[in-house]
């Protein structure tokens, strides 16, 4: 689990994963148009998307920490704690501005990433220990202080602002459907990080430091402070995806994000994240929660039972993960190496 | 060359442990005027305890060995409705039902032994899709709905005691010495620690790390299939996603008691003295009247602290 | 290679003046001078705990000596704090992991530096690539500059880590270990780079156990043993031997052992045309009861592939193995254990040991079988007894057989992977450069050990790098190259030159 890294030679799951999940995706939606033509609809696809913006949001912030050889577990409770307090204030001082809201929970999210930031830091100790440790605490003291009350009623520009959309078609019973703002969210969201990670030295820095963080230390990087981004820019994140989360159900309920962690985590490492660090990409992770929620799509579409989506899921994680492992098997044989233990 | 600074911080551990362990169990008989020694207090902490106790105990093996299960709590789950379902649906007796639950669970350890030492998978991946796949099949099998109603001789398991000794508590005890005498008396544990610490050099030593890792996993699972008899028996239902929560206190609990999330290094012992001072905590919030979640929140931060301070009395030493 | 007057003409670069280094009460460094010259290969040997080392570290701004050292750098007095200041300096290491970022590309290797510049620009892949192909045009360097380096041979691996340090504008590289992992044609590629960044007046301070290229490439050469600086050479003034003995301080007898009565002995082992691609060749020999054969060749030669694949973690491709007389398929380690074969391996520290664990647990590891009482359980008090008695038996300098084994000596520890194995009662032990890194006492305990082994009708395979270690104590010499054998050698009737000849044709 913790940081084998070197003897692994190719620590990705796919040899380019944005390729075949590309192909994946294409060959699922082909196969599920056929059962079912309502699949490839905009309506469905709009519809699709916008219910996947909180997992995809924070697979991007997921992935960010992974690359740079992290992980980060408490990101659930941070996105709580993010949108309870922006939704205490919205609520109780009745602010009727959507910016305001959208803005709260940004520096709450980065102030706890810096929490988790700074323990990884100077614990040293691995970031799976120290994140479990923050969820529990964070968590912990959300519901103690809260008391686990749901939050609604929100001001009506909050309201609104969900059902805002890009644009806006109508269908063939005459229903309107659209493009959500939210999907525009993501979409920005994923282009940005790619950007830092392609073209920021920050972003090179932090693939450098998940392929040889010795090396980096070493090159004289400081490892403070891209260690402080990484977390930082998950918890950035895990604010900006609980504003969606509040947005899309107008609703606040404390415990219900908490549990969900390990899927996130699955996404991002379907979509190209090796939990040694040092790889993945933004398209990766954008392709990756596009996997799953086409796989959720579909199974709905095909009216079979709900209950089958996490075991096939599963299923997907262990074989992507089996085919990587006996690909490095059979290079390292091919390359003459003698033992892979 | 200095003094080795390891046979120094294994006991220091543990000794924090105990010195945590001492100003809890005061802390919190001085806040709740003693009730926290009642006999009724003790044995509230004895119920409750075992079921952690038992899940991270078998959390343990696999992070001796540098791995991870994610998917202890699923399998302990997947077996518990066995267990249920055996005697609801089929009317099978309790006995027959808890071993088809450990036949259960030992295939998944089967599974996941597999996965992870024959096919090479990292350890965190395997189970973590793993996870999502067995509690997939417990929702396909239980459709969300709860099992409940087992006969009393079964719930005797949950909420009997022996010599005023809970049930649950003897079956964890138990479990314990079974893990400490396979960790600390069989050639399979010596490996298990050195393999942990080092893989290459106890394969060139002629250990055969695959079977050792796969025997692992197999121990884990089937100590996760323990821990479902005590789960069907204490909560007398069975549901897909119960203790959803726990997984990541196992790994909390581990390493407070010492084992080495890298591999090699843990004891049975620092981890009951861990949970013991866990429970202890949550007993005496409850005693307290103060929310369970704050008792969570106390745990993290427990662990925070451990792991500073040990990292400041160390700090010279690395 | 410049001569001894120019050099003496040029300003040096690097001065170090009274340099001294004391952690507690033990002296890592005393009153050491040393100087480097622009355009210069500087070579540094001494057995480990010489000080070298030390020196590194100072020089790099690892650690600071003590008060009193002076250091001058192009004429200018110059305090190094920290690796920061070294790095300013133009001094560069580049260590023997190679500390690159395996899953970035070669070019942004090479121009990592710029990550630390003060004002961070956006990055231009077009610009990096090209810049990158410059650095390693000029040099005469051909790799693509697009390739991930973890898809990159270690000796290429190599050559970029060195680039890296040239594209920071280093002018002095400081090498440590560089040749370990190459092949014989690698070193000379790495040699002929260096030779061409010497033309630019680059320094180099090249640090190697290996003496036979310390003299091949060095101009000077500095050894040190026991915190002290014993000398500087011109390369022409040394040879092997002397070398050998300025490091050590003690005369390596050449002379050869005498001839032992073998006509008598049983074949315990025998291979025929052994072949595994990449690996080795049509490879066939004999080895018999009681037999020390030895198994010398240069890097790449094949020699640990074949040693493994006896050992059974490297099943060839074709060919047989026999051994005592019946053929036998060694598919996996454990078939080969069973069988009598033991293996101590070439890299201690990963393969042989687990250092975080007691002595005792690493000495029963092998023979856990054997400490089992009823029910399967181990009998603790065989096990402590088995490991104390081997302690004894072995000489081996411990406080206690509970401690970690990371707390002995170098040559210890050897002695303690040499034990575990003997607990198994082999009939064939490979030894695989047993004495690489092991100081002078713990070298003759070593040798004391193997002779009294094959005594007791044990056969050994002793694979080295030094043809006097093999001269002095094998009965049979095979000499590997290229994955095939090229020789044949007995002690009493050959010459190191001749040897020496035959490896490095």
């Amino acid at each position: 689990m913790i940081g084998r890294e070197a003897y692994l030679v190719n620590k990705k799951i796919f040899q380019q994963t944005e390729f075949y999940l590309g192909i994946i995706i294409v060959a699922l939606s082909f196969f599920l148009t056929l059962i079912n033509p309502k699949f490839l609809t905009l309506e469905n696809w709009f519809d699709m998307l916008r219910s996947n913006t909180f997992l995809g949001i924070l697979a991007l912030g997921e992935l960010v920490v992974l690359i740079s050889g992290g992980i980060d577990v408490s990101f659930t409770a941070t996105a709580t704690i993010a949108q309870y307090i922006m939704g205490l204030i919205i609520t109780t001082y009745y602010i009727d501005n959507v910016l305001v809201a959208f803005l709260i929970p940004i520096p709450i999210g980065i102030a706890l990433g810096a929490i988790n930031g700074a323990l990884v830091y100077y614990t040293k100790v691995h970031p799976v220990i120290i994140t479990i440790s923050t969820l529990n605490a964070f968590f912990g003291f959300l519901m103690f202080f809260s008391g686990g009350k749901w939050i609604y009623n929100f001001p009506p520009s909050f309201r609104s602002f969900s059902r805002l959309q890009v644009f806006s078609l109508v269908n063939a019973r005459g229903v309107e459907y659209g493009f959500s703002i939210f999907i525009l969210l993501w979409i920005i969201l994923a282009i940005f990080t790619w950007m830092i990670l392609k073209y920021f030295p920050v972003g090179r820095k932090i693939y450098a430091v998940g392929g040889n963080l010795e090396a980096a230390r070493r090159a004289g990087f400081n490892i403070f402070r891209l260690q402080l981004f990484v977390y930082c820019f998950m918890g950035a994140l895990a604010g900006l995806a609980s504003f969606v989360n509040a947005s899309l159900n107008q609703m606040i309920q404390p415990n219900s994000l908490v549990g969900g962690e390990l899927d996130i985590l699955a996404a991002a490492i379907l979509g190209g994240a090796s939990v040694f660090g040092g790889s993945g990409s933004a398209g990766g992770a954008f392709l990756g929660v596009l996997l799953i929620a086409i796989i959720k799509n579909g199974l709905i579409l095909m009216r079979a039972s709900a209950y089958w989506h996490e075991v096939i899921m599963g299923a997907i994680i262990v074989a992507a993960a089996g085919i990587s492992a006996y690909q490095q098997k059979a290079k390292a044989k091919r390359e003459g190496e003698i033992l892979v233990p | 060359m200095s003094r080795n600074p390891f046979s120094k911080s294994k006991n220091p551990q543990l000794l924090i442990l105990v010195i945590i362990l001492v100003a809890i169990f005061l802390l919190f008989g001085l806040l709740t005027k003693g009730k926290i020694f009642e006999l009724h207090s003790l044995q509230a902490i004895a119920f409750q305890l075992p079921l952690l106790g038992l899940l991270t105990l078998a959390q343990m093996s696999p992070m001796l060995t540098g791995g991870i299960d994610l998917s202890i709590v699923s399998t302990a789950n997947l077996s518990a409705i066995i267990i249920a379902l055996s005697m609801t649906q089929f009317n099978f007796s309790p006995f027959l039902a808890i071993i088809l639950g450990l036949v259960l669970s030992l295939g998944l350890g089967v599974l996941k032994g597999t996965l992870v030492a024959f096919c090479s998978i990292p350890a965190m991946i395997a189970t973590l899709g793993l996870m999502i796949f067995i509690r997939g099949v417990a929702l396909v099998i239980t459709k969300g709905y709860v099992i409940a109603g087992f006969p009393q001789s079964f719930l005797f398991l949950g909420d009997g005691t022996i010599l005023g000794i809970p049930m649950p508590f003897i079956i964890f005890l138990i479990a314990a010495a079974f893990m400490s005498l396979i960790l600390n008396r069989t050639p399979f544990g010596i490996q298990l620690y050195l393999l942990g610490s080092n893989p290459t050099a106890t394969l060139f030593s002629g250990v055969n790390n695959k079977r050792v890792i796969f025997r692992v996993y197999l121990l884990c699972s089937f100590l996760a299939g323990v821990a479902s008899i005590v789960m069907t028996a204490r909560f007398n239902a069975a549901q897909a996603g119960y203790g959803e929560s726990y997984l990541l206190l196992t790994v909390l609990a581990c390493v407070l008691g010492g084992v080495n999330p890298s591999g090699g290094f843990g004891k049975v012992g620092g981890l009951i003295l861990s949970m013991v001072v866990l429970q202890v905590v949550a007993t005496g919030f409850n005693l307290l009247g103060l929310s369970s979640h704050l008792a969570s929140a106390l745990w993290g931060i427990i662990l925070v602290s451990v792991i500073l301070t040990n990292r400041l009395i160390f700090a010279r030493e690395t | 290679m410049s001569s001894k007057t120019e050099q003496v003409q040029k300003k040096p670069y690097l001065v170090l003046k009274n340099v001294s280094k004391r952690y507690g009460g033990v002296v890592a460094l005393e009153g050491v001078d040393f100087t480097i010259f622009p355009g210069e290969v500087h070579g540094l040997v001494g057995e480990n705990g010489s000080g070298k080392s030390t020196l590194v570290k100072i020089i790099t701004g690892v650690v600071r000596p003590e008060k009193g050292a002076e250091v001058e750098v192009n004429g200018q007095k110059v305090e190094i704090n920290n690796p920061f200041d070294a790095f300013r300096l133009g001094i560069h290491v580049v260590h023997q992991d190679l500390s690159l970022f395996p899953n970035l590309s070669v070019a942004e290797n090479i121009l990592s530096h710029r990550y630390l510049e003060k004002t961070q620009k956006l990055i231009n892949w077009r610009d990096l690539k090209a810049e990158a192909t410059r650095v390693m045009d000029k040099l005469g360097v051909g790799i693509d500059p697009e390739t991930e380096v973890n898809r990159l041979s270690v000796a290429d691996q190599q050559l970029v880590a060195i680039l890296r340090a040239i594209a920071s504008e280093a002018r002095l590289i400081i090498l440590d270990e560089p040749t370990s992992s190459l092949t014989r044609r690698e070193v000379n590629r790495l040699f002929a780079f260096i030779h061409e960044l010497k033309a630019r007046n680059i320094s180099f301070l090249f640090i190697s156990h290996r003496l036979d290229e310390v003299l091949e490439i060095s101009d000077r050469v500095t050894v040190f043993r026991d915190g002290k600086k014993i000398g500087t050479f011109q390369q022409e003034e040394l040879d092997k031997k002397r070398l050998s003995f300025l490091m050590t301080g003690k005369e390596i007898s050449s002379r050869p052992s005498s001839v032992r009565a073998l006509s008598k002995k049983e074949e315990i082992m025998r291979v025929e045309n052994l072949t595994k691609k990449g690996h080795y060749e049509k490879v066939s020999f004999s080895l018999y009861q009681g037999e020390i054969l030895g198994l010398i060749g240069p890097r790449g030669s094949g020699r640990t592939e074949l040693a493994l694949t006896i050992f059974g973690l490297n099943p060839p491709d074709e060919g047989k193995i026999y051994f005592e007389g019946r053929p036998q398929i060694i598919n996996s380690n454990q078939v080969a254990i069973n069988l009598g074969i033991g293996y101590v391996p070439e890299n201690r520290l990963i393969q042989g040991l687990v250092l975080d664990h007691s002595v005792e647990d690493n000495l029963v590891i092998t023979v856990l079988r054997q400490i089992i009482k009823g029910m399967g359980l181990v009998d603790l008090q065989k096990k402590r007894a088995a490991a104390e008695k081997a302690v004894r038996e072995f000489n081996i300098k411990t406080e206690s057989v509970e401690v970690p084994v990371k707390t002995l000596s170098g040559g210890n520890q050897q002695k303690v992977v040499l034990a575990k194995w003997i607990l198994t009662s082999p009939r064939l032990l490979i030894l695989d450069t047993p004495t690489h890194g092991v100081d002078v006492a713990a070298k003759e305990s070593i040798y004391q050990s193997i002779r009294e082994l094959s005594q007791r009708n044990l056969s050994l395979i002793f694979i080295s790098d030094e043809e006097t270690e093999v001269l002095n104590n094998c009965d049979r010499i095979l000499v590997m190259k290229n994955g095939q054998i090229v020789g044949e050698f007995f002690p009493w009737e050959t010459r190191e030159e001749e040897l020496r000849k035959t490896i490095l044709q």
